[in-house]
């Protein structure tokens, strides 16, 4: 089987999410990759190096500049004609295009796998998780979306694929980038954090929040979080939000601070490798599912943590 | 304008799956079900713009449902909102995103919206797929994740919650729009609205009438329970903590 992986980069350097993708991918048969953009030589280049990957195919046109789904499925489309899966890390970017490109192409896609158990048989979740599902396609051609976390990340030095150019299907002109907010933000994204600090309903007020969790987490290098009861309080914007609602995270630690742990925010949170609780109340079902756990007034608890790390 | 804003029958967020002993899905008798919530911000959304809120200019909101019979309590609930009418396409297998996406096509074809709003995924089968194929099957644009709409009379401009933050794109109309968490809160439907909502009209249909094979592409072929999670050690004090934390390496 041929598999054609999508490169999600920022127009300078491959992201990570990409490499495990490539491993994915690879379980399935020859690993093609594609850099859509424009000027977009360098990001290539960096894409050969990835190991195991047999061609990179590069499509540098102004209508890619910003992945305009809506340019960017039609190559994809075109491309698919000689490959057999299109493979892409789950981002917000993959989420957007690969559904087009599936319809495109008249296939249901596979979304967000978390194993591939043979040529068409994958696990997926259902339910926020709460449910595991092995799928089975009867589609010839496959489009399928990776859980980032759920697989290794494949070398991004020692390959030497070679590059080949790929000619532009052209702007559609039905949509147009206006301007991106990206955050510049020194804390990482919580769906790529290593490590996440999150507040619930028991901080009380988006002051305490502040001072008592970000402290925390820039100790740590954290990426923050909140629940919903917090974010509907509103201590915090909604893109905080972990929950079945919000953002599924799965960190190698992950810092629940003042969360009772609802079944709504559990879902978004339960793959995380280890999770540590603080709370004041000893019941709380968050300390059913926590690694660590310590009983205790946050307000007293968390600076004193945050002065000792 | 017109806006169709098909909305999905789903398990309520508030209960906990339960996967069924036979590991042939989860168990969906007796339990409660709610409109998917990214479909209720949808509504909302919808009926903000029928107010004149961002932008304006939409005179009628047809809320669509595909789904088992029951699905025409959701489509009552979106009316109770304030949708005008809906559209009930019944079927007694499961449709995926795919067959839904090709019946709301049929659907297009005949009502002539302008806009199309979605949730962006369903909280059943977190596929997060029926907007941009819908869009795609339609050659129109999509304006995914969104969290914020603006509608002008030829083109929708949505800012979008992308990884890192928000991107803003502008599409030129029709168009497809699915709704993130921060677009709207949606209201609750007030006692005389639900009691209006049962007179507004909706049409009964079948996957058939439309011509679309639903066949199903993808066969589930077991499901089970997540590895669980067992309860862990409980420290003392902060001390014990940061201990541990060294321990893992993640405190120096």
């Amino acid at each position: 089987m041929k598999t054609l992986v999508w490169v999600e980069h920022d127009g300078t350097a491959v992201k990570d999410a990409t490499l495990a993708a490539v491993t994915a991918a690879s379980k399935l048969g020859e690993v093609h990759l594609l850099v859509a953009g424009q000027g977009v030589d360098g990001v290539a280049q960096a894409a050969a190096k990835i190991a195991g990957v047999g061609k990179v195919h590069v499509a540098d046109d102004a209508a890619y500049a910003h992945q305009i789904a809506e340019n960017v499925a039609p190559l994809v489309a075109q491309l698919m004609g000689d490959h057999d899966a299109f493979v892409a890390a789950a981002t917000t970017t993959a989420k957007n295009l690969c559904p087009r490109v599936a319809a495109l192409l008249d296939v249901m896609q596979i979304s967000d796998i978390l194993s591939v158990e043979g040529e068409d048989t994958f696990t997926r979740p259902i339910y926020a998780g709460n449910a595991i599902a092995t799928v089975q396609t009867s589609d010839a051609k496959k489009v399928i979306t990776v859980r980032g976390t759920a697989f290794e990340k494949a070398a991004a030095e020692g390959g030497s694929a070679t590059i080949e150019a790929v000619s532009s299907t052209g702007d559609k002109g039905i949509a147009t980038f206006v301007d991106a907010e990206i955050a510049q933000n020194a804390r990482p994204e919580l769906t790529s954090a290593k490590i996440i600090v999150s507040g619930g309903r028991a901080l009380q007020n988006g002051e305490n929040f502040h001072a008592l969790i970000e402290p925390l987490a820039d100790k740590l290098g954290a990426g923050v979080g909140a629940s919903r009861a917090a974010v509907d309080a509103g201590f915090v914007p909604n893109d905080y939000q972990v929950g079945q609602t919000g953002k599924i995270v799965a960190p190698e630690v992950y810092i629940a601070v003042g969360i009772s742990g609802a079944i709504q925010h559990l879902a978004g949170m339960k793959d995380s490798k280890t999770i540590i609780a603080i709370n004041k109340d000893e019941d709380a079902p968050i300390f059913q599912v926590a690694d660590i756990g310590l009983v205790g007034d946050l307000f007293k608890v968390v600076p004193e943590l945050t002065e000792k790390l | 304008m017109k806006v169709l804003v098909p909305v999905k029958r789903v398990l309520d967020y508030n209960v906990k799956p339960r996967v069924k002993a036979d590991g042939t899905g989860v168990d969906l008798a007796n339990v409660k079900m709610s409109m998917n919530p990214f479909d209720e911000i949808a509504v909302e959304e919808a009926i903000r713009l029928k107010e004149g809120k961002n932008g304006g200019g939409v005179t009628e909101i047809v809320v669509v449902s595909i789904g088992e019979q029951k699905a025409q309590e959701t489509i009552r609930t979106a009316l109770a909102m304030g949708a005008d009418r809906g559209i009930l396409v019944t079927s007694d297998e499961k449709v995926e995103p795919l067959g839904v996406a090709k019946i709301l096509a049929k659907i297009v074809e005949e009502e002539q919206p302008s806009l199309v709003i979605l949730g962006k995924q369903a909280i059943d089968d977190d596929n997060n797929q029926t907007g941009q194929m819908l869009a795609g099957l339609l050659g129109w644009g999509q304006g995914t994740f969104a969290s914020k709409v603006e509608l002008a009379a030829d083109s929708v401009t949505v800012t979008r919650e992308v990884d890192g933050g928000l991107e803003t794109d502008r599409f030129t109309l029709p168009a497809i729009v699915t709704t993130d968490l921060r677009l709207n809160e949606p209201r609750y439907a007030s006692l005389p609205n639900i009691m209006k909502a049962k007179s507004k009209p909706l049409a009964t249909k079948t996957a058939a009438d439309y011509g679309v094979d639903v066949t199903p592409r993808i066969k589930t072929l077991k499901v089970v329970e997540p590895a669980k999670r067992s309860a862990g050690v409980k420290v003392a004090d902060v001390d014990e903590l940061v201990m541990k934390l060294q321990a893992m390496g993640i405190a120096k």
